[in-house]
């Protein structure tokens, strides 16, 4: 009996976490109208998410495109079929592990040190200043987080793609066993990808970027307790960021088929 | 003074110092605090600056506060007048900081009324005059990201109260009513902790406020440097005419500055006073605290 009293108070909780999310998106989108006064602290944490994230970004999409052309190109060339290498990395890079990767780069990095900020503000009562200040906190503070982050993931995602790409190609071209020249590699891919599968990624990448900003924003917001509760929240916000992008992603794939 | 890092990015810094006089300075500055911002400077505008009424009554009835099944407040009546200073003093988790958060609004009562100059503030009604508060936090809650001078002028600038040169006028005005001259660019990071209540203060009276609460001022500080705050609230107090409340546990502050001084004690107003009264209270509590607050050394008569 304690047992399901537990589970329910827990799926209570989830439900009323849910619904505090789903508030704070609807007056952070509210204010977007006010997006110009708060320019500065938006390409400011454009700068952040962008230039911080790009170069590890860029080295992991790199592996991530040569691991993959050489596990699949391998296996392809078994049958002779290693020039199909160029479509298969070109499509996985851009439908989802583009998205996926970066999205999890910058929820881990960016999401953690937003809920952490946020966090340490709300604790040392820097939040209820504002609100003395007369200055909505969600405005000042949420709103260009999740500005910024809806727009720079998809900017992330159009590097870490392309620089996935690259490596494939490198590896296709430079192995042996695959040995398929570069613009084989090249044709191949331009002919399987158009425009609409990128922009496809893009979109992933755009939905991903809001949750990342909420996720951090809110549980920054709902922190407690001190150096401790500033801990707890960073890597809260790791691990639901990480659920819902996993859950956002699948339900998006099916959308877009 | 710790860290002494500024944690601005070299190209904002660099801008950020062209900021006095030069045009590129005074663009960036403009942007730096938004396009509306500099659209709106000349324009009428919705907060007048000057519009101060100089002090407000405060009239709390009846208020009570749970936490979780815990009463913290029970029953407060209390009367602040218009102009007054007037503190409230008790031992640590008596309730204090909480009642200074329901006169902010930053707490709602679970019972009661707080009327600000006749206006019930929990209300949903609009309040007859406008009128300003703001608080100076125990923690001074400075912005860190934010330079002295930003943190001063950071609801001039946000509210866009009036045109960037006389922001920066009352920013310097502020700094200098709390012995700051001349601190505008320096990071929250590089101020002792003195420093930073006196930088809290100076944020307050940015807004021109009409009330004006310092929860626990002294708190984390030396003597002399409690000292020093004392004397700048006093300054003020003589060139600013607003209503002052004081939470503290520090009785000598209280009994410093305070025109009245309330004494709290398990959520309720035990005493209120001149700090003449209090000091000569016969109530218990009242006899207590003043005792530990005043042991003097052991052994010596007191």
């Amino acid at each position: 009996m304690r047992s399901i009293s537990i589970v329910g108070q827990k799926l209570l909780n989830m439900a009323q976490a849910a619904g505090e999310m789903l508030a704070l998106l609807a007056e952070t989108l509210y204010f977007t109208k006010e997006a110009p006064r708060n320019l500065p602290s938006i390409t400011r944490q454009m700068s952040d998410i962008g230039i911080g994230t790009l170069p590890i970004a860029m080295l992991l999409s790199l592996f991530v495109g040569m691991v993959l052309s050489l596990q699949t190109g391998s296996e392809l060339a078994l049958y002779g079929t290693q020039e199909a290498i160029g479509s298969i990395v070109g499509l996985s890079m851009v439908r989802e592990l583009g998205p996926m990767m970066t999205s999890l780069l910058v929820a881990g990095r960016i999401g953690s040190a937003m809920a952490a900020e946020v966090g340490a503000m709300k604790v040392y009562e820097e939040i209820d200043a504002l609100r003395t200040l007369e200055i909505n906190p969600v405005r000042y503070l949420a709103m260009p987080r999740l500005i910024a982050c809806v727009f720079a993931v998809p900017a992330l995602v159009i590097f870490a793609d392309l620089v996935g790409i690259v490596g494939g190609g490198m590896i296709a071209a430079v192995n042996p066993k695959i040995n398929v020249p570069f613009s084989v590699y090249y044709d191949n891919l331009v002919r399987s990808l158009d425009y609409m599968e990128v922009l496809k990624g893009l979109l992933k990448s755009f939905v991903f970027g809001g949750i990342i900003a909420q996720v951090g924003c809110y549980v920054g917001f709902k922190t407690t307790g001190g150096a401790r509760g500033i801990g707890e929240s960073t890597t809260r916000s790791v691990v639901v960021s990480f659920v819902l992008i996993m859950i956002a992603n699948y339900f998006l794939t099916r959308f877009m088929m | 003074m710790a860290d002494k890092q500024d944690p601005r990015s070299p190209v904002t810094r660099f801008l950020g110092a062209l900021g006095n006089g030069t045009q590129v300075g005074d663009l960036w500055t403009k942007l730096s605090h938004g396009f509306t911002a500099t659209l709106m400077e000349g324009q009428d505008k919705l907060i007048r600056y000057e519009d101060s009424h100089g002090g407000l009554g405060i009239h709390i009835e009846a208020l009570n506060k749970s936490f979780n099944g815990n009463p913290v407040l029970k029953n407060i009546n209390l009367e602040i007048l218009p102009g007054e200073t007037f503190s409230l003093i008790g031992p640590s988790g008596t309730g204090k900081s909480v009642l200074l958060k329901h006169i902010v609004k930053l707490l709602m009562p679970d019972s009661g009324k707080i009327y600000i100059d006749g206006h019930d503030i929990h209300s949903q009604e609009r309040a007859p005059r406008n009128y300003r508060y703001s608080m100076v936090f125990q923690s001074s809650a400075l912005f860190n990201s934010l330079t002295v001078g930003e943190n001063v002028g950071l609801w001039l600038r946000e509210k866009r109260v009036c045109a960037e040169k006389q922001i920066r006028q009352i920013i310097r005005e502020k700094l200098s009513l709390v012995g700051l001259d001349g601190k505008e660019e320096m990071m929250t990071s590089e101020l002792s902790g003195g420093m930073k209540k006196r930088v809290a203060i100076a944020r307050s009276l940015a807004m021109n406020p009409d009330l004006i609460l310092y929860d626990e001022p002294t708190a984390e500080l030396d003597p002399v440097t409690s000292d020093e705050l004392a004397k700048v609230i006093i300054g003020l107090k003589e060139k600013v005419r607003l209503t002052t409340v004081i939470v503290s546990h520090d009785l000598n502050f209280a009994l410093y500055l305070s025109d009245r001084i309330g004494m709290m004690h398990d959520g309720q107003v035990v005493e209120i006073g001149t700090p003449q009264q209090i000091k000569q209270s016969q109530n218990p509590i009242v006899r207590g605290f003043i005792y530990t607050t005043t042991k003097g050394i052991k052994g010596e008569d007191h």
